[in-house]
C-alpha cells in the first residue's frame, strides 16, 4: 500500500503525479491477485475518474481493465448492438450519470400527475438500461444517484414543492434505491452524500462543466474515485476485517497508568469525555456489523482492564475478542493479534494517536491501513471516511463473526484440557454438512471464495455470475461444506470446485476458511469428493497448487492426501490421483450429514 | 510577485505535470509540448490556481494561446484578488 493513496490523501498531489504513481505502482506490484473488467459509461467525462481509479484499484491490489464509452454514450451503449461491449465481457459496469443527465424537469405550470409522468419517464430510460445490463451481461451494476442541482429556483421551496428540482431529484433517487434493494448485484454510488460532504457550492462548480464538460469539479475527483474504488474493493473481499486500537489517549482522554482511573476522561460531563465516548460507541456500532475489536496498547494488562472496567465505557473488555496490553513493539502485538485471529495483517486497521508508533507499524507492516488519531472530535470521521468497511452485502455470517470467533476462543480454552489433539476434536462433536451449490447459498460461496487467501491451492476467483454458471453447469462437481460443533455453527467454510473432462477432474479450486484449519474437515471434502467421482465414473483427480504470497501452508497438501507429484514448474506443481473401488476413508472424527436433496456422499 | 517568479513557479508546475526535463518559454504553445492537450490543460489550471491561490475566470481561460499570457492571467488575477 502505497501512504499517498490512503485516506486522507493529498488530492492536489494525486492529480499532479499520478501517471508517476501508476508506473510505481506497476513496478512494485506484489502480484496481480485480482483483475476485473469495469465498462464504464459516462453521462460526462470520465477520463480523469479513470485514471484516478486506477491507481486507487492498484493500491487495494486489483489490477482493472477498462472499457470506457464515448461522451455522454452511456444509454445508447447499452440500448444499441455493441460489440465492442460485448466482447470486452465486463465483470462491473459503472454508470457515470449526474443531474446534467436529467433530460427534463418538471416546470412550474405542470401539474401533479404530469410531473409524476415524467419522473417515471426519467426512471424508466435507467430501469430499462439496468434490465437491459442485467439481461446481456450479467454483470455487477455499480449506478450513481443524483447530486442536489446547484440552484434552486423555489428557495428553500425547492426541497418540497413537487415543482422543485430539488423535490424531483430526492423523488428520482429514492426510485433507485428501491430498485436497489430488490436487485441483487446492484449497488448505488452516492454521490448525493460525498457531494454534500465535500461541499455542493465546489463540488458543481460549472467551470468544470462548461470547460471541460465534468460533472463534478477537477479537484474532487481523487474523493469520488476513491468512494469508487471502495465499493469495488469490498466486491472483491478486500475490506477490513479487524481493528486494533489504542487506549490512551485513543480509546479514553488520559494515560491510565500516570493519571489513575478517576481522572481519565470518558463520559457524557465535559466536551473532550463526550467526544472519546462517541467514538468508544463507534467502535461498538462497527462491532455489531461483524468487525472484530481488539487492543493493542503499552500498558500493563491489569490498568487496561481497570480502564475499560471504567462505568462511563462504553466499550468492556469483553468487546474485545483479544486485549495486548504489555510493553512489547505494537508491530509484535499486531502480528499476534493477527496469528490468534488466523487473519491476515494486512485485515486490521491500526489505531493509535503516536505518530511514532503509527511509523513503527508502517514500516513492518506496508500492507496494514495505519490510522493516525490526531483529535478526538475528529476520530469517527477518520476512520469512516476511509470506507475500511464499505458494507456491500451483508450476509447473517457477517453479524454473526465476533460470536463465532469467541466459539473459537472457547475452542482453545478446551484444547487446553486433553491429552491429545484427536481427543480433544472427538470432544468437539463435530457434524459437517457437505452437498453441491444451492441457490441460497451462493452469495456466501462467492464471498468465502473471494476472501480466503491462506488455505487456497490456485487462489481463483469467481464473480457470482460464473458460480452462477458452474453450478448450473453439468461439466463441473462443486462441493461446499459446513461445519458445526458443540460451540456452535461455523457456517459455510469450505468449497470445491473441479471440472469434469470426461473421466478426469481438474480442481480448479479449493479453498477453506481459517476459522477451521486443523479440524480435519479438508479430509471429509476429500472423502465426498471421492464419493461424488466414484458415482460419474472419473477414475482420476488432477490437483493443481499456484503459489502466491500466502497460500505456502496448502504447498504440499495434495502430497499429503495421496497424489503423486506430475509436474513442477515456476513453484507450482501438478498432482494426480488415481481413483480406486477400494477407497479407505480419511475422516474418522467429524460426523457426516448427508444433504439429501442433492444426493451428497 | 514579480514576474520572473511567476514564470519560475509556472515551468516548475510543467515539470510536474508533464516531465522533469520539459524547458517552457514564454512563448510555448500547446503545439510544442507533446501530451498538453485539453485534458492535461485542465490539470496545469488547476495545479495553478492552487499554486498562486486564486480563481481564473472562465472567459480568461478560454483565450489563453500560450506560456507568456498564462504568465500574464496569473499576476492579473493576483492583483484583482489581491494575493
Amino acid at each position: 500500500m502505497m501512504k499517498e493513496l490512503e485516506y486522507p490523501f493529498d488530492s492536489d498531489f494525486l492529480l499532479k503525479k499520478r501517471k508517476k504513481i501508476k508506473e510505481y505502482l506497476l513496478k512494485n506490484l506484489s502480484e496481480p491477485e485480482i483483475r476485473v473488467k469495469i465498462g464504464i459509461l459516462g453521462g460526462s467525462t470520465t477520463k480523469d475518474i479513470v485514471s484516478m481509479l486506477e491507481i486507487f484499484l492498484l493500491n487495494f491490489g486489483i489490477t482493472p481493465e477498462f472499457y470506457e464509452s464515448g461522451y455522454n454514450q452511456y444509454w445508447q451503449d447499452v440500448m444499441f448492438p455493441n460489440p465492442e461491449l460485448d466482447k470486452f465481457q465486463p465483470d462491473i459496469i459503472y454508470i457515470h450519470t449526474s443531474n446534467r443527465n436529467i433530460e427534463s424537469y418538471p416546470g412550474v405550470e405542470n401539474t401533479a400527475s404530469e410531473i409524476d409522468g415524467l419522473l417515471e419517464k426519467e426512471y424508466a430510460r435507467f430501469y430499462e438500461m439496468w434490465e437491459r445490463i442485467r439481461r446481456s451481461y450479467h454483470s455487477v451494476i455499480i449506478q450513481n444517484n443524483f447530486e442536489y442541482p446547484y440552484y434552486r429556483l423555489l428557495g428553500n421551496r425547492d426541497g418540497y414543492d413537487i415543482h422543485g428540482k430539488t423535490y424531483f431529484i430526492r423523488r428520482l433517487n429514492q426510485k433507485f434505491y428501491e430498485y436497489a434493494q430488490n436487485t441483487e448485484g446492484f449497488y448505488i454510488h452516492d454521490i448525493n452524500y460525498i457531494s454534500s460532504a465535500y461541499g455542493l457550492k465546489e463540488w458543481s462548480d460549472p467551470f468544470y462543466w462548461y470547460m471541460y464538460k465534468y460533472s463534478l469539479c477537477f479537484q474532487a475527483i481523487p474523493e469520488f474515485a476513491y468512494n469508487l474504488a471502495n465499493i469495488i474493493k469490498a466486491l472483491y473481499g478486500k475490506n477490513k476485517k479487524a481493528v486494533a486500537v489504542d487506549l490512551d489517549n485513543c480509546l479514553w482522554g488520559g494515560v491510565v497508568g500516570d493519571d489513575g482511573i478517576e481522572n481519565l476522561k470518558m463520559g457524557s460531563e465535559e466536551a473532550v469525555g463526550e467526544a472519546y465516548l462517541a467514538f468508544q460507541k463507534y467502535l461498538k456500532e462497527l462491532k455489531s456489523l461483524g468487525i472484530l475489536l481488539t487492543v493493542n496498547s503499552k500498558n500493563d494488562l491489569e490498568n487496561a482492564i481497570k480502564g475499560l472496567r471504567h462505568p462511563d465505557c462504553a466499550l468492556k473488555p469483553e468487546d474485545f475478542q483479544i486485549l495486548k496490553a504489555n510493553w512489547n513493539r505494537k508491530s509484535q502485538n499486531l502480528s499476534e493479534i493477527a496469528k490468534e485471529l488466523n487473519i491476515l495483517e494486512e485485515s486490521i486497521i491500526f489505531l493509535d494517536d503516536s505518530p511514532a508508533e503509527c511509523e513503527e507499524v508502517r514500516c513492518c507492516f506496508p500492507e496494514v491501513a495505519v490510522v493516525e488519531m490526531k483529535a478526538v472530535e475528529h476520530f469517527i470521521q477518520d476512520v469512516d471516511r476511509g470506507g475500511y468497511f464499505e458494507l456491500v452485502n451483508y450476509s447473517q455470517e457477517d453479524v454473526k463473526r465476533n460470536q463465532m470467533y469467541q466459539q473459537n476462543k472457547q475452542r482453545k480454552e478446551a484444547e487446553k484440557g486433553y491429552l491429545s489433539y484427536e481427543e480433544y476434536l472427538m470432544s468437539l462433536k463435530m457434524v459437517a454438512t457437505i452437498g453441491i451449490f444451492e441457490p441460497v447459498y451462493i452469495e456466501r460461496i462467492v464471498q468465502l471464495i473471494n476472501k480466503t487467501n491462506q488455505f487456497n491451492l490456485t487462489t481463483r476467483r469467481y464473480t457470482k455470475k460464473e458460480i452462477e454458471t458452474i453450478s448450473e453447469s453439468k461439466n463441473y462437481l462443486h462441493l461446499y461444506g459446513k461445519l458445526d460443533d458443540r460451540f456452535g455453527e461455523n457456517g459455510i467454510v469450505t468449497v470445491i470446485i473441479g471440472r469434469k473432462e470426461q473421466d478426469l477432474l481438474h480442481i480448479e479450486l479449493w479453498t477453506m476458511s481459517c476459522r477451521v484449519f486443523k479440524r480435519g474437515l479438508e479430509y471429509a471434502m476429500f472423502d465426498a469428493l471421492v464419493g461424488f467421482c466414484k458415482k460419474e465414473k472419473i477414475s482420476a483427480i488432477k490437483g493443481y497448487y499456484y503459489p502466491s504470497a500466502k497460500n505456502s501452508m496448502v504447498k504440499d497438501f495434495y502430497g499429503e492426501l495421496g497424489f503423486a507429484k506430475v509436474k513442477e514448474e515456476d513453484g507450482g506443481t501438478e498432482w494426480k490421483y488415481r481413483v480406486q473401488s477400494l477407497y479407505k476413508r480419511k475422516n474418522n472424527i467429524i460426523e457426516i450429514r448427508e444433504k439429501t436433496t442433492n444426493g451428497g456422499e | 510577485m514579480r514576474r520572473e517568479e511567476v514564470k519560475e513557479k509556472v515551468q516548475n508546475i510543467f515539470k510536474e505535470v508533464f516531465d522533469e526535463d520539459l524547458m517552457v518559454e514564454e512563448d510555448t504553445t500547446a503545439d510544442d509540448v507533446e501530451d498538453w492537450d485539453s485534458f492535461e490543460h485542465i490539470n496545469l489550471v488547476v495545479a495553478m490556481e492552487k499554486e498562486f491561490g486564486v480563481k481564473f475566470p472562465m472567459k480568461k481561460v478560454v483565450v489563453l494561446n500560450n506560456v507568456g499570457e498564462m504568465i500574464d492571467l496569473i499576476l492579473e488575477t493576483m492583483q484583482e484578488m489581491g494575493v
